[in-house]
């Protein structure tokens, strides 16, 4: 399987080849289910998830409707930390950007923090064609890079894979990009965690430059903030000279409080965890973390803040550096650094459009812009669990790529197309969605939009799109369509069940669902369903 | 043009519908979460339960007891070298250095290999959240750089209850200074990536020891 997303077939058929492969329906079904348990179970311990999540809603929004202002807000506040902004239009000019910071570093290996951004701009082959080896970091995206294979899950790229695949990918491949798997490794989770962790850990305390993404930057004070498990994203945030971050647009929120929302919402919507292991924040280019005390530990943060207030204005220390750069860092340049600087010296935050302005332009769609990329959507989604995340031919699968990537890449190719009929509109996704995107709602205006036409946003400028009717682009939709259907199994009762109580659906829920309900209007029922639709276009009345 | 104007320019365009006088105050954020009020025994009790959900050991002293606590905790492991941020109280680490740990201080000349030598490392923290189980440093005193509680494979972490104890995000935030490079820990490393099962130790310490000092 390449790593690259071009050519892919329509989702239909690269769907039907999925659900045909055993082991792959079996890793997913597994998977999901497994979490959906768990996450029902994280979100029960907050009693008022109902109002978190419509607070995420609102202040997504509010940045949204606002977003201008608050990119400039963060450009201003992280360059006064010491940080450098820069600006891509698309995808292009964010790997040029990229490519030429790294070359000035002199490098040839950069390492990498788990990114959904980069693997949309494409931006490993990019370096990769600079003659810059790019080494993820994440295990999963080790599998996934180590087996020359595509992403096939927001959270767990190699979802797809079970352990003795894993295995057999880290036996074969390991040694090709640096220290190899130990002898004789077995196939149990722990001893494929260590064999990662010994791979990497060479790599990591030689690296020179890192690129991460972020799941949030705050407005306000200029903050990043990268969410992980491993341990990898700091390892890259923290060891390195060199830290790029490409951020797409939509990612800014506006203050500090309004982490509290978040960071309460995305770890139990995606790992179901309370807290994912390790979170870090950093503003700029941190100067501030040297410690001069050698009194006591102050007794509260507000002490320790004076008294790092107090040395910050006591000293101005230039990061000079003197040497080159062979290997490992040297006694030497590490000492000429040691200014009191925790982290980088240098820090560039890449700011991405790529076509995320032409999402925001359409007032439905643009909703699409508030996810979190959790992917509790794609946990739930019947569709997904049979086609797996390879059909939807992008970094981002399930009910919310359905919805984004024709957003961002508009609906011109076969695949893309296809991709707003890629559900049932069975309501799962906006059931669990932690920033009440309604997933159906988009999809069916997607929908019209294909078979219809009209007028859309692309590259920043109006474009008319003609009706599909007759095009290969209505041919995959039309296939997109009958493969929902043909797999009664995947759909049927999800559908029947789900559509049935959004039929009945009350305008505001009963008992814990009040709070809710009485900050937010509930969805209104798709205005056809997917039968009726069918029913409409084909003229054959119903499928079954 | 720049792709700052040209990207700026798309948003302003692609923001038509915003009334030109509408400001972001006046799109209206309800909701969000208010502090609970639990009694600090009580979220001190969360706290450690969370803690030792995902795998941190979890141990309650005085004071007193700590230095001897501390040692014995080193001693468990055959720990030989503990990295020692500026700013700790000398009292932690004295009884681990009487019995033959070395203490080494945390020299920002030490370059990653160095650190990576080191067996243990102790610190204080800034603030701990008893809802989520969460230690956070922000590299004030007795904390040091983010690299050292990350590179040696086994951290023991001293919250003083209940003046650093909190019990949620939100409140930790209040405590926190956005300036200040933060790492917010919950147990220790984990992946989730292989079938989704949890597995604890990847890259982060694979031991995390959280102290709660207590009176
Ligand atoms: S659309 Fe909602 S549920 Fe899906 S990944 Fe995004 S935030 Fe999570």
């Amino acid at each position: 399987m390449s790593g690259t997303y071009l050519g892919m077939p329509s989702f239909p058929r690269a769907a039907a080849a999925a659900t045909r492969d055993g082991t792959l329906r079996g890793n997913l079904r597994h998977a999901t289910h497994t979490i959906r348990d768990k996450r029902a179970r994280a979100v029960a311990e907050l009693a008022d998830w109902p109002r978190l999540r419509a607070a995420a809603a609102a202040i997504k929004e509010r940045t949204l409707r606002h977003l201008d202002h608050y990119l400039v807000q963060t450009e201003a506040a992280v360059t006064a930390a010491g940080g450098t902004v820069h600006w891509a239009a698309d995808a292009a000019e964010a790997n040029r950007i990229v490519t030429r910071l790294v070359r000035a570093t002199g490098e040839t290996e950069v390492l990498k923090v788990k990114s959904m951004t980069t693997q949309e701009i494409g931006l490993n082959e990019a370096l990769g064609r600079a003659g810059i080896t790019a080494c993820e970091t994440d295990l999963a995206e080790l599998i996934v890079q180590l087996g020359e294979d595509r992403p096939s899950h927001i959270l767990v790229p190699a979802i797809h894979r079970n352990r003795a695949e894993i295995r057999d990918i880290f036996r074969a491949r390991m040694a090709d990009w640096g220290r190899p798997a130990p002898d004789g490794l077995g196939d149990n989770p722990t001893e494929l965690a260590e064999a990662a962790r010994l791979h990497l850990r060479e790599k990591f305390l030689r690296a020179k430059v890192a690129i991460s993404g972020a799941n949030f930057m705050v407005a306000e004070t200029g903050t990043l903030v990268v969410v992980e498990s491993e341990g990898n994203g700091r390892m890259c945030l923290t060891l390195p000279e060199t830290l790029i971050s490409v951020v797409g647009i939509e990612k800014v929120v506006p203050t500090w409080r309004d982490l509290g929302v978040f960071l309460q919402l995305l770890p139990r919507s995606s790992t179901a965890e309370r807290m994912n292991p390790y979170t870090s924040m950093w503003t700029g280019t941190a100067e501030t973390a040297e410690t001069a005390e050698t009194a006591e530990t102050a007794e509260t943060a507000a002490e320790a803040r004076a008294a790092a207030e107090a040395r910050a204005a006591a000293e101005a220390r230039p990061g000079a550096r003197a040497g080159t750069r062979t290997g490992t860092e040297t006694r030497a340049e590490a000492g000429a650094r040691a200014g009191g600087a925790d982290g980088p010296r240098a820090f560039h935050l890449v700011l991405l459009d790529n076509g995320r302005t032409d999402t925001l332009a359409d007032t439905v769609g643009r909703q699409a812009l508030r996810c979190i990329r959790c992917s509790a959507c794609l946990n739930v989604c019947p569709v997904y669990e049979r086609a797996g995340g390879h059909a939807y031919g992008s970094p981002y699968p399930g009910p919310i790529g359905a919805i984004l990537t024709p957003q961002l890449r508009g609906t011109e190719s076969e695949l893309d197309a296809s991709l707003p009929f890629a559900s049932s509109l069975c309501g799962a996704c906006y059931e669990v969605c932690p920033v009440a995107i309604d997933i159906p709602e988009v999809l069916v205006h997607l929908r019209e939009r294909v078979a219809e036409g009209g007028i859309v946003t692309r590259g920043g400028k109006k474009a008319v799109i003609r009706p599909a009717r007759g095009h290969a682009a209505e041919r995959a939709a039309m296939r997109a369509a009958r493969w929902t259907l043909d797999h009664p199994a995947a759909l049927r009762t999800a559908q029947r069940i789900a559509s049935r109580t959004r039929r009945l659906h009350p305008r505001r829920l009963p008992g814990p669902g009040r709070a809710w309900t009485g900050t937010r209007a509930l969805p209104e029922v798709p205005p056809e369903s997917f039968r009726d639709w069918w029913a409409r276009t084909r003229g054959q009345g119903s499928p079954e | 043009m720049s792709d700052r104007d040209t990207v700026l320019g798309r948003v302003r365009r692609a923001l038509a519908d915003v009334p030109r006088e509408e400001r972001p105050e006046d799109v209206p954020v309800t909701g969000g979460r208010p502090d609970g009020a639990r009694a600090p025994d009580a979220a001190a009790d969360l706290l450690a339960r969370n803690l030792a959900d995902y795998r941190a050991l979890v141990h309650r002293v005085s004071p007193a007891r700590l230095p001897v606590l501390v040692a014995g905790l080193l001693a468990a492991r055959g720990a030989r070298t503990l990295l020692v941020p500026e700013g700790l109280p000398e009292r932690w680490p004295a009884a681990a250095a009487a019995a033959g740990v070395r203490l080494c201080p945390d020299d920002p000349r030490a370059t990653p290999v160095e650190l990576d030598a080191v067996d243990s490392v102790l610190t204080g923290c800034a603030v701990a959240v008893a809802e989520t189980g969460t230690v956070v440093l922000d590299g004030g005193p007795g904390q040091g750089r983010r690299r050292i509680t990350l590179v040696p494979d086994h951290h023991i972490c001293v919250v003083r209850v209940p003046g650093q104890v909190v019990d949620s995000v939100p409140s930790a935030l209040e405590r926190l200074d956005p300036t200040r490079p933060l790492t917010w820990i919950s147990g220790p490393s984990a992946t989730s990536d292989i079938e989704l099962d949890r597995v604890e130790g990847v890259h982060g310490p694979r031991t995390l020891e959280v102290v709660l000092l207590e009176g």
